[in-house]
């Protein structure tokens, strides 16, 4: 970047942390759309989305709440070890958090895959022809919402696989941290809308 | 900061290539000016596009009956009409070019907060920009479910419409970024001693804007997302077929679309805002109040998208409630009319090219903002809805609200962005004629609208053939206008004679510093003291 010279020295660790917060209401903003619409849903179709929630695995759904609360607590970790100069450390507990992420996913593979054998998935012929309106709504619902946040787990792993690279090459570290508390924050958001969605779709029958 | 050594004072952003050169020099460049005058010159080019096509639209209306197309050519060109004007340059329009160009050197900045992201909104920008057009190449026609994307018939249609919705969805992207960077330049970037009562009212709408833009547009983005995965998947969430309510897709459009009107408002406020006080000579009257009714449209306007939806099937309550909503957002809108008004009043006016477009701004916008309330009350808006009594409305609002406000901010702050004056006397000839055949333009379809002629069709009765013609010859004299501005402003970039610091007497920062601007705007940032003010003549 020709120009960028002089605004390389500008770092405000303060500014770009408020940066984040408000890119996460845009995120909470974006998913709070689809909160809505299921919200409405629900009213309408009581009965069929308590009968729809029961073809869900609690299950794994659970096994993955703990994954991502696990990994919450890692990443927090992490940035406690870079503030006391343990390199080492913040990468092992880094590579923790994303190890977590790619297990997190694989369960959603599965779980999804194991919908689609049943045919249900969206426009199948099985829905349409043997589920009532409310059930597919549900499970439109469903695929948009926990896809649209798996999509958001895979972004966040992107964001920490850069801030991986960072602190290894040392440009992130104890006094220039910004960019590893604001993976952490991103990564918390991701945990948070899990935490909405699991009791939404698993839970309340 | 020790680089800044690096970079002459005396050497202007336009001259200053750094590492390239050529178009390389622009489309990588970091500077908050450069990337100002980047989305003017695409979104010039756009709306070029834009006019060409409500050109078409005014010939194909200047008889009943098929003049140069159909139907089906005719909802092409409204939607893609509408698509252009409404995401590509009125919403993004104000804060990307002058807030781009002006807020930093406005709070005494060097820069915004974080100016690779600004530069990478720009390249989001034009990257929605050209999804949008690739719509109207490829595929099997172009988009013709008007801007709004209405469901069901937005994934039922055969015409082109993914690209489109997800050209949108990028563009409203582009301005999510924008509106945080503006946000945290506000919060952190301030020269020493300007408290929030200090900083001009220019900056403080780009902050109201700047929240609506954040907390609005990922609504209308997810709720595009909806509409395309609807049309590739069939999800049912919108599909009356499968389950879905098409009314729940007008409320979650409407939830963000209503607010964007004051994202495309607030920064002409803010910019008319600018100019009276300087062409006044004299204090802007009221500065707490235009700033609390800016937060306050800001904060109503969330309330009111209801607005649009009366005759779609809401319960009467909902109705008067929105009704209510709706005439007290009008509230804080006429109180800084007052203010603009009662800063003229004993002031020594000046009578410039910007003035006479900011006393037009005054005279479209209130015509626009008193037809709103026809359409807010709940009798009058069921009897002229869907009608061109809605489209002059809009076009009051939106073309001479913001339209207007965009070239009295051009003519304001041109000598500052080029370093040269423009040709009065053309300048106030393009006004003229433009503010003319804008009236000869939309004036009618107030009538029309009243007589009860619909809109979006390319069809009418014979008894409205009259006021159409007027409207169509209003099309062009608005557009010979429009011409003689934009040569007078090339002409006047490249052989215009040199302007001073402070042409017009202004007492914001931006006066202060050299015309053009130096790459890093402030040899030495600018200290606020208690007598200091934006606005102290
Ligand atoms: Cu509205």
């Amino acid at each position: 970047m020709s120009q960028a010279i002089h605004h390389d020295e500008h770092y405000d660790a303060e500014g770009s942390k408020i940066a984040m917060w408000l890119f996460i209401f845009t995120e909470l903003l974006l998913f709070g759309g689809l909160f809505i619409i299921y919200s409405v849903y629900r009213y309408l179709n009581q009965d069929a989305f308590h009968l729809a929630a029961e073809e869900l695995n609690t299950t794994i759904g659970a096994i993955n709440t703990v994954i991502l609360l696990v990994s919450s607590m890692t990443i927090a970790m992490s940035t406690s070890a870079l503030q006391k100069r343990q390199k080492g450390t913040t990468l092992l507990l880094l590579g923790i958090t994303l190890f977590l992420g790619l297990v997190f996913l694989v369960n959603k593979y599965f779980e999804w895959g194991v919908k689609f054998e049943h045919g249900i998935f969206p426009g199948s012929e099985h829905m349409t022809e043997n589920l009532s309106q409310g059930e597919i709504l549900f499970f439109g619902l469903y695929f948009v919402m926990t896809g649209l946040h798996a999509l958001h787990i895979i972004i966040g792993m992107i964001i920490i696989g850069v801030t991986v690279a960072k602190v290894s090459s040392g440009k992130v570290h104890a006094d220039r941290s910004a960019l590893l508390e604001n993976s952490g924050l991103y990564w918390h958001l991701v945990d948070l809308i899990w935490i909405f969605l699991f009791p939404l779709f698993y839970l309340i029958h | 900061m020790q680089a800044s050594s690096h970079i002459p004072h005396d050497v202007s952003y336009l001259e200053y290539k750094g590492k390239h050169n050529g178009l390389l020099s622009w489309i990588l460049s970091t500077d908050h000016k450069r990337i100002g005058l980047l989305y003017m010159y695409s979104m010039m080019t756009l709306f070029l596009v834009g006019v060409v096509l409500g050109l078409a639209m005014k010939f194909e209306l200047i008889a009943p009956g098929k003049t140069i197309m159909d139907a089906q050519d005719y909802n092409a060109v409204f939607t893609v009409h509408g698509v252009i004007m409404i995401f590509m340059i009125v919403v993004p329009g104000l804060p990307a070019v002058f807030g781009n160009f002006l807020l930093p050197i406005m709070i005494g900045a060097k820069d915004v907060a974080f100016p690779k992201l600004n530069l990478a909104s720009w390249y989001v920008y034009i990257a929605g920009a050209l999804l949008v057009i690739a719509s109207l190449l490829f595929g099997d026609g172009s988009p013709d479910t008007g801007w709004t994307f209405y469901a069901p018939y937005s994934f039922k249609t055969g015409a082109n419409m993914l690209p489109a919705i997800f050209g949108a969805f990028v563009l409203g992207f582009s301005s999510i970024l924008t509106g945080l960077n503006f946000i945290v330049t506000i919060h952190r970037m301030r020269a020493p001693g300007m408290g929030w009562t200090k900083m001009p009212l220019f900056p403080w709408t780009l902050y109201g804007t700047a929240w609506i833009q954040l907390l609005a547009t990922p609504v209308v983005g997810i709720t595009l997302v909806l509409v395309a995965l609807e049309r590739i998947f069939g999800i049912g969430v919108f599909d009356p077929a499968l389950g879905g309510d098409p009314i729940l897709y007008q409320h979650l459009f409407w939830i963000y679309s209503h607010p964007a009107v004051y994202i495309m408002i607030l920064p002409a406020m803010g910019a008319i805002s600018e100019v009276i006080p300087t062409f006044s000579q004299k204090h802007v009257f009221g500065y707490k109040a235009i700033v609390a009714s800016t937060m306050a449209i800001a904060f109503v306007g969330y309330f009111v998208w209801g607005h649009h939806m009366f005759t779609s099937g809401m319960s009467g309550t909902a109705q008067y409630t929105f009704s209510i909503l709706t005439f007290l957002v009008a509230i804080p809108s006429a109180i800084k009319v007052f203010n603009w008004i009662s800063t003229m009043y004993k002031g020594s006016i000046n009578v410039q090219t910007p003035f006479y477009w900011a006393a037009s701004f005054i005279f479209v916008f209130m015509i626009g903002g008193l037809s709103g309330l026809v359409l807010g009350a709940l009798a009058t808006d069921v009897y002229v809805h869907d009608t061109a009594f809605v489209v002059a409305h809009f076009h009051f609002i939106v073309f001479g609200g913001v339209g207007f406000a965009f070239f009295a901010a051009i003519h304001y702050w041109f000598p500052k962005m080029f370093g040269r004056m423009y040709d009065s006397l053309w300048a106030n000839v393009g006004w003229i004629i433009f503010f003319i055949g804008f009236l000869a333009l939309y004036s009618p379809m107030f009538y029309l609208g009243m007589q009860g002629m619909p809109r979006r069709y390319y069809d009418y009765l014979e008894q409205f053939h009259a006021a159409n013609i007027l409207s169509t010859l209003g099309s062009w004299v608005m557009t010979l206008g429009l011409v003689i501005i934009i040569i007078n402003l090339f002409r006047s970039a490249k052989s215009g004679p040199i302007a001073g610091k402070n042409p017009w007497n202004g007492k914001t920062l931006e006066w202060t510093v050299p015309s053009p601007p130096p790459v890093e705007n402030f040899e030495t940032i600018p200290v606020y003291h208690e007598k200091d003010g934006p606005y102290e003549y």
